[in-house]
């Protein structure tokens, strides 16, 4: 294996200069754009987090004074009951969709579905909620006699409170899981056919290959999925942010905890309040990726 | 092992690499810091009232929403000479905080900030006070004899600790708008109180289903009816300080009133602004306590109703009143920015967009505050020919606001649309609502830091 390894190597080697920077240089551009947007605001959140207006350090009054809001615990269970149905239905969907696609992989049906899974990802967030604001709307929708055998007849009933969990969920299943469903797709492609022929052999069925198979394959990329969409599930604002400018309010300007974030930054005047609310959301993102990483054993080579 | 061996001349790069990312950083790092740090440093000389930014020749600019477009074009028109940049934003319609997210990032930033903006909400002198973003208008920049002829009361919402901070576009006053031949052939006539009211509706429900007397599924509702009714849920009683009680007698006998009218239809609880309403009830609406401004916005141009087809009347009072008292729904205000490099154009124009005939007088779709104004409005809405009758109902209401509610920083309309909404589309009553609803306001006026008294 040395042996191989060195000759590749040494047969790259007259283009030794070029390969010494030219990782560097393809990750210098990613660097520079992760320290300007990601890190340093990061560092001036944290900063806002543990000072007040005048820059003073406070501890964690900042992170008391938030939680006890007589918002944060509503809007707290709201996220977290949202991202309940949301990561549900994406691992059970997207995986049980890409594995329906891949069993149909015969040319054009196969191609068809793809660019079908695909297409509402192409929508931008806020322009797919909007799209969905006329589909709830039972005045306006296209399928509004669905809308009306579920007993909705007004975009108020549609809204109602116990309702903008599940609502939330389609709206970014419909937005986010057709990429998801082709990565899947793209993985599922990756399994070797000579270990599909093998359980076939084996004499295992369509649900057996997948069960055992193709699913236990796939444990990354569902990581994967889970880890980032857990982090997008956590900062819901669009959705809810929309739908309460559509509905005057109704669906609640406070329902999430971004949306509470925005609140606390821009209408009461209190950034630090709203930089130590975001600090919780990243803790708690990092943390779950990191569980997840760990217990999945993400990095490790095969 | 060949594969990790460092190439030769390898070694001098990490502390090169090492050189570039701290250039890098400290590059990053001067943009992030100039850019937080961009805050003017401009000469400023106290005059006014307020320590105005040096003086420059730029173009004014000019925020306004969609309604208010022809005034500043119209402007624009008449005086060719003066640089206007008209920015169209929502007007921070249904509470959207627009002008106040943007003012919080300007105040950052250092610059950004409209030298004139109009805001379609009554409570934006509140924070932008705060915000060291309105101007103080009564200490030189407009003459006492323009401000003392604003109808009276019009600037109570822009005034802060005696000082008037912003202009009122227009008076939002709530009368009773009826439609004029339907009332013929239904043989009603326009009732005068809440208890007449009550009746016609039950009468209306029994032999006209579905026809309205109303309409309570707006965000605005409360400030129709309850403030109608001198519900004191939002008397603001200092600079932060409000008294929210529902319970009194004053609140209850409205909401009972109204549950009776949504229970027998005759009071729809869907918006005069949603796509139902629309699409379902605008040739059925009979009457429709509403503010000065559904005239225009409501029936001649959502609604669509034919003309001298809508004609107003006063707001019912209860039995035993000596005179209507009447809510007031919104009325936009015109602020002008403290940070204004070009005050002479900009208070130009606020006086021009609040006062002149030529835009207030003939074109504004809503009852002017400005009272020569208003006059020369309501002669101008009697010559369109679009109304029943004359509009004198409107006139005598605008004095006729109840002054017990008033315009917190807290959205009460916001405060309405989240607790007491939802429950009615799910067909609880508003009477049941109403300790929800100040259960909510307590805690929305105290999360701003008003002292409540309940």
């Amino acid at each position: 294996m040395t042996a191989t390894v060195s000759s590749v190597s040494s047969g790259r080697r007259p283009r030794g200069v070029g390969r010494s920077w030219a990782g560097p240089a393809f990750v210098a551009g990613y660097v520079l754009l992760l320290i300007a947007f990601g890190v340093l605001p990061i560092g001036y959140a944290i900063y806002f987090a543990f000072t007040d207006a005048g820059g003073t350090f406070t501890g964690f009054s900042n992170f008391v004074t938030t939680a006890q809001d007589f918002r944060f615990v509503d809007a707290l269970g709201h996220v977290a009951l949202y991202l309940l149905f949301w990561l549900l239905s994406l691992v059970v969907f997207v995986v049980g969709l890409a594995l329906l696609l891949h069993r149909v992989s015969v040319g054009r049906v196969s191609q068809a579905l793809r660019f079908l899974y695909y297409i509402p990802g192409a929508l931008a967030g806020a322009a797919s909620v909007l799209v969905w604001l006329f589909m709830l709307d039972p005045t306006v929708s296209p399928v509004s006699s669905l809308l009306e055998d579920l007993g909705f007849d007004t975009f108020g009933q549609v809204i109602a409170p116990d309702n903008l969990p599940v609502l939330f969920t389609v709206i970014a299943f419909w937005t986010g899981a057709g990429g998801w469903i082709v990565v899947m797709y793209g993985a599922l492609n990756n399994i070797p056919s000579d270990v599909l022929e093998a359980a076939r052999i084996d004499g295992a069925g369509a649900w057996q290959t997948a069960w055992h198979v193709q699913i236990p394959m796939l444990r990354k990329w569902i990581v994967y999925m889970v880890i980032l969409a857990f982090a997008g599930g956590a900062q819901l604002f669009v959705e809810p942010q929309l739908l309460s400018l559509a509905s005057v309010g109704v669906a609640g300007r406070d329902y999430s905890l971004n949306q509470l974030t925005y609140a606390f930054a821009f209408q009461m005047n209190n950034i630090n309040g709203a930089a130590a609310v975001s600090m919780e959301l990243l803790v708690v993102s990092v943390s779950v990726a990191g569980v997840f990483v760990a217990r999945s054993r993400f990095f490790d080579a095969d | 092992m060949t594969v990790n061996k460092p190439l030769a001349g390898e070694k001098a790069v990490p502390s090169k690499r090492r050189a570039v990312l701290l250039a890098a950083c400290a590059a990053t790092l001067a943009v992030t810091v100039s850019a937080c740090s961009g805050a003017a440093s401009d000469k400023t000389t106290t005059k006014d009232g307020f320590a105005q930014a040096a003086q420059t020749d730029g173009a004014v600019t000019v925020w306004v929403d969609a309604t208010r477009l022809p005034a500043a074009k119209q402007y624009q028109e008449l005086h060719p000479e003066v640089k206007l940049d008209i920015v169209s934003y929502d007007g921070d319609a249904n509470g959207s905080n627009y002008l106040q997210t943007k003012v919080q990032l300007f105040n950052r930033t250092g610059k950004g900030w409209p030298d004139v903006v109009f805001s379609s909400q009554n409570n934006e002198a509140s924070w932008a006070v705060d915000a060291g973003f309105a101007a103080p208008l009564d200490k030189g920049l407009i003459p006492a004899d323009t401000l003392g002829q604003f109808a009276k009361g019009a600037n109570d919402v822009c005034t802060v600790n005696g000082t008037v901070y912003c202009l009122r576009n227009d008076l939002s006053q709530a009368v009773l708008w009826y439609n004029a031949p339907l009332m013929k052939q239904f043989g009603y006539t326009v009732p005068k109180t809440w208890e007449e009211y009550q009746q016609l509706g039950e009468k209306v429900a029994a032999e006209h289903p579905g026809y309205l007397v109303g309409d309570a599924g707006d965000s605005f509702t409360p400030e129709i009816y309850l403030w109608a009714s001198k519900c004191e849920a939002n008397h603001i009683t200092g600079p932060k300080a409000v008294t929210a009680n529902t319970s009194g007698e004053n609140c209850t006998k409205m909401a009972k009133l109204m549950d009776g009218l949504i229970k027998n239809k005759s009071m729809s609880i869907t918006g005069v602004f949603s796509t139902d309403f629309a699409k379902n009830e605008a040739d059925k609406v009979l009457l429709m306590p509403g503010p000065a401004w559904y005239g225009g916005a409501v029936f001649k141009d959502t609604l669509k109703t034919p003309d001298k087809t809508i004609g107003a009347a006063p707001i019912p009072q209860w039995q035993g009143d000596t005179a209507p008292s009447t809510g007031n729904v919104g009325g936009g205000t015109w602020l002008l920015s403290q940070h204004s490099t070009h005050l002479k154009a900009a208070t130009d124009f606020l006086k021009w967009v609040t006062t002149d005939n030529a835009y207030q007088g003939e074109k504004a779709p809503g009852f002017p505050a400005y009272a020569p104004a208003a006059e020369n409005w309501l002669k101008a809405q009697a010559a369109s020919g679009y109304f029943a009758g004359d509009l004198g109902a409107l006139k005598d209401a605008s004095s006729q606001v109840w002054p017990g509610w008033g315009s917190g920083q807290f959205s009460q309309e916001a405060i309405w649309a989240a607790t007491v909404k939802p429950g009615l589309t799910q067909g609880q009553t508003i009477e049941s609502l109403l300790p929800a609803w100040q259960d909510s306001i307590v805690k929305h006026a105290e999360s701003f830091g008003y002292k409540v008294s309940k």
